[in-house]
C-alpha cells in the first residue's frame, strides 16, 4: 500500500484511530478499576496488573498459538492479582491504597522477571475486523481496521452499567460502596463482595494489558506500558463512577495519547515528549478542574478513602 | 518507671515486627528462587558478597543508599500529616534539571566551585520542593488526592527533564545519550573524604537527623503529627493546617530534589535520562519499612541500596534477569504491609498499666 499525501489531515485521523487503538486498554482497566471502586476500594496495583496481563498473555499466545488462550490466562493472572489485593486489604489496619503501591512495584517486577525470554520472540496476536473497505485511501483502512477486544470493550460499558443499576449482585456491591454497615445490616459480608469485585477488576485489567501486548504494539517487553493503570484510576474519577463515562474518556485519552506521535509524523517534532505527557497532564486538569475542597465528588461511593 | 518501660515496649514492637516482615519476604522470595531452579542459599550468600561482603561492595552499596534515604525522606515527612507522596521519582529527576541549570549558568560566572554548588543546591531543593508541594497545595485548595496528583506531576515531570535535555538544554556533542553540557571536573561534588562514596549520603545523613529532630522535637513536628491524626481537631485547637501540609511537602520535595543534585554533581556530572533510575521509587518501599521513621531510613536505605547493589551480581554469576531485585523489593513491601496487622497483637509489646 502506498502512503497517499493526506498533510494535516492525517493528524484528526490517526487521533481517531489513536483512540480506538491506545483507547482499548484503557476502556478494560478503567471499567475494572470502577468495579473495585464501587464496592468501596481503590485499587492502585493495576498497573502492576496490566503489567502481568500483558506478559502472561503474550507467553501463552507464544507458548499455545492461541491469543485468545493468551488473552483469558492475562484475565486469570489478574484475578490472582486482584485476590492478592483484597486478601491483603481484608486484614485489619492495612491501608487498600498502599498495598496498591506494592503490587504495582511486585506486578511489574514479576512481569520483567517471568516475561525475560518472551521478549524476542512474535507471538501470534489478535485479529481485526477490517471496517475502511469503502475507502481508497490506505490511511482510512488503517485507522478503520478494528480489534474484536475494542468491540467487546463497546459492549461491556453498557452491561456493566446495566448489572450495576438494575441486578441483585450490582445493588449489593453498590451498598457495600456505599455503607458497609448498611451492607453488614443485610446480612452480607463486605470483605467477600469487596473481594469478589476486585478479582473481577483484575480481571479485565488483565486483559486490557493483553491487548497491549496482543495487538497493539503487539510484542513484549519492559516498556510495554505507558502508565495505563494508573492513568486509569483517574479516568474512573473524571468519568464520576459511570460505566458509560468510562468508555468515552477511555477514547478521549487514546485520542490524546496518539497526538504527539500523529503531529511528529506532519513534521512537528517540538515539543515530543510534552505531547507524550498529554494524557498525565490532561488527567491532572481533569482532577483540578472536577475536585472540590468542600463538597464530596457526585456520584463516589462513600466508603472510598481517595474522596473521603 | 512503668513509663519508661512501656516506651521500650513499643519501640521494641516497632522493630520487632518489621524485622520478622524481612524474615518472612526473605523465605517467600527464596522459595520463588527454589522454583526458578536456583539455590536460595547460594542467591542469598552472593548478595551478601555482593553487597557488604567488601570494602569496595560497602562502597558501592552506600553510593546506592544516598539517593534511597533522600527520596525516602520524601514519602516519610508528609506521612507524618498522613499523606501518602510518591512523586519522589519526579522530585529528583527536576532537582537534577534544575541544578545542572543553575550550576552551569552559575559557573559561566566564574564563581568558584563551593558557590556553584550551593547556588545547585539551593536551586535543585527549590524545584523538588515547589513540585510537590503542587500536591500539597492541591490537597488543600482543591481537594485533589495527593497520592495520584504526585505520581501524576512526577510523570510530567519526567517528560519535561526529557524535553529539556533532548531539546534545549541539549549539548550537541552528546550522540548517543542525550544529555546536557557537562559540569566539568574540577566543578565536580567528589567523593567524602576517605571512601568512595558520593556526598549524597552525608547529605542523606544530616537531614535525617533534622527532620527527626523536626518531627519528634518541636512544635511544628508535633503539630503536624496532631494534623496526621486527626486533622479536624487540628483545625479546632487553631493550628494551620494548610500551611503546614505546604510546608511539608515542600521539605519533602527539596530533599528528592537534593538527591537529584547529588546524582548530577558527584555521579553523572550532567542530567540525562539515566538520572530516573528508580530511586524515587524504591524510595517509597524505604519509607514504608521504616515505618516513616527519619531515623530508621538509614539503616533500611543501606538494606536497600545492597539488595539493589547486588542485581549486577546475580546477573552474571547465575544469569537471573536484572528484574529478580524487583521481585525482591515487591515481596517486602507486600509483606511489610500485611505486618502492619500484626501490631497490637503481641501481648509481649502491650503497655503494662494495668498491672502497676
Amino acid at each position: 500500500m502506498n502512503e497517499v499525501a493526506i498533510g494535516w489531515w492525517g493528524v484528526p485521523l490517526a487521533v481517531l484511530a489513536g483512540a480506538i487503538r491506545a483507547g482499548t486498554p484503557f476502556i478494560f482497566v478503567s471499567l475494572g478499576e470502577l468495579l473495585t471502586e464501587k464496592s468501596g476500594r481503590i485499587n492502585l496495583g493495576l498497573e502492576g496488573t496490566l503489567v502481568m496481563g500483558a506478559m502472561a498473555g503474550y507467553g501463552v499466545s507464544y507458548l499455545s498459538g492461541s491469543p485468545w488462550l493468551g488473552v483469558l490466562v492475562a484475565g486469570l493472572a489478574g484475578m490472582a492479582f486482584g485476590m492478592l489485593h483484597a486478601g491483603l486489604c481484608s486484614l485489619p489496619r492495612v491501608n487498600d491504597i498502599a498495598v496498591g503501591i506494592a503490587l504495582m512495584l511486585f506486578g511489574t517486577g514479576l512481569a520483567f522477571f517471568l516475561g525475560k525470554p518472551f521478549v524476542q520472540p512474535q507471538a501470534p496476536i489478535l485479529p481485526a475486523v477490517e471496517f475502511g473497505w469503502w475507502s481508497d485511501i490506505p490511511q482510512i483502512r488503517a485507522a478503520l481496521r478494528i480489534n474484536v477486544l475494542f468491540l467487546i470493550g463497546l459492549g461491556l460499558a453498557p452491561l456493566v452499567l446495566w448489572a450495576l443499576r438494575t441486578t441483585r449482585w450490582g445493588l449489593v456491591v453498590r451498598v457495600a460502596g456505599d455503607s458497609a454497615d448498611a451492607a453488614r445490616a443485610m446480612g452480607y459480608s463486605v470483605d467477600r463482595i469487596r473481594l469478589a469485585a476486585t478479582v473481577a477488576g483484575g480481571f479485565l485489567a488483565g486483559i486490557g494489558g493483553s491487548f497491549l501486548s496482543l495487538y497493539y504494539p503487539g510484542s513484549w517487553n519492559e516498556g510495554l506500558s505507558s502508565g495505563q493503570g494508573i492513568t486509569a484510576v483517574a479516568l474512573v474519577i473524571f468519568a464520576r463512577w459511570n460505566p458509560m463515562y468510562c468508555l468515552y474518556a477511555s477514547l478521549l485519552f487514546g485520542g490524546a495519547g496518539a497526538l504527539g506521535p500523529a503531529l511528529q509524523s506532519v513534521g512537528v517534532t517540538e515539543g515530543y515528549y510534552l505531547f507524550n505527557a498529554a494524557p498525565y497532564i490532561l488527567t491532572l486538569l481533569i482532577l483540578i478542574l472536577t475536585s472540590s475542597s468542600r463538597r464530596r465528588f457526585a456520584g463516589a461511593p462513600s466508603e472510598l478513602s481517595i474522596t473521603r | 518507671m512503668a513509663l519508661g518501660s512501656d516506651a521500650l515496649r513499643r519501640s521494641a514492637e516497632a522493630v520487632a515486627i518489621p524485622l520478622l516482615a524481612l524474615v518472612a519476604s526473605m523465605a517467600v522470595f527464596g522459595i520463588f528462587v527454589a522454583l526458578v531452579g536456583r539455590d536460595p542459599l547460594e542467591v542469598y550468600g552472593l548478595m551478601y558478597r555482593a553487597a557488604f561482603g567488601t570494602w569496595f561492595s560497602w562502597q558501592n552499596t552506600l553510593t546506592r543508599a544516598a539517593p534511597l534515604v533522600l527520596t525516602a525522606l520524601c514519602t516519610a515527612l508528609p506521612a507524618q500529616m498522613g499523606m501518602v507522596i510518591i512523586g519522589g521519582e519526579g522530585a529528583l529527576v527536576i532537582g537534577g534539571l534544575a541544578s545542572i541549570a543553575a550550576g552551569l549558568a552559575i559557573k559561566a560566572t566564574g564563581a568558584p566551585p563551593f558557590v556553584v554548588h550551593a547556588a545547585m543546591m539551593l536551586a535543585a531543593m527549590g524545584a523538588g520542593g515547589l513540585l510537590i508541594a503542587c500536591s500539597g497545595w492541591l490537597r488543600q485548595a482543591r481537594g485533589v488526592n495527593e497520592t495520584i496528583s504526585s505520581l501524576l506531576i512526577g510523570y510530567i515531570a519526567l517528560a519535561v527533564m526529557n524535553q529539556m535535555v533532548e531539546g534545549p538544554m541539549r549539548d550537541p556533542t552528546s550522540l548517543n545519550k542525550p544529555s546536557t553540557a557537562a559540569l566539568g571536573d574540577s566543578y565536580m561534588l567528589g567523593t567524602i573524604p576517605g571512601m568512595d562514596v558520593q556526598w549524597g549520603l552525608a547529605f542523606g545523613i544530616v537531614l535525617c537527623v533534622l527532620a527527626y529532630i523536626l518531627v519528634f522535637h518541636t512544635t511544628f513536628g508535633f503539630g503536624a503529627r496532631i494534623a496526621g491524626g486527626n486533622a479536624r481537631a487540628a483545625l479546632l485547637a487553631g493550628l494551620p493546617v494548610g500551611r503546614m501540609v505546604l510546608i511539608m511537602t515542600f521539605l519533602a520535595g527539596g530533599c528528592a530534589g537534593l538527591a537529584g543534585m547529588a546524582e548530577v554533581a558527584a555521579v553523572q556530572g550532567r542530567a540525562n535520562a539515566s538520572l530516573a533510575a528508580g530511586y524515587g521509587f524504591t524510595g517509597i518501599l524505604v519509607a514504608f519499612l521504616a515505618r516513616q521513621n527519619p531515623i530508621a531510613i538509614l539503616p533500611v536505605a543501606v538494606l536497600l541500596g545492597g539488595i539493589g547493589a547486588s542485581s549486577g551480581m546475580l546477573q552474571r554469576r547465575l544469569g537471573l534477569p536484572d528484574a529478580t531485585v524487583m521481585v525482591l523489593q515487591g515481596i517486602i513491601f507486600i509483606s511489610i504491609l500485611a505486618s502492619e496487622t500484626l501490631f497490637g497483637r503481641f501481648k509481649l509489646f502491650q503497655p503494662r498499666e494495668a498491672e502497676r
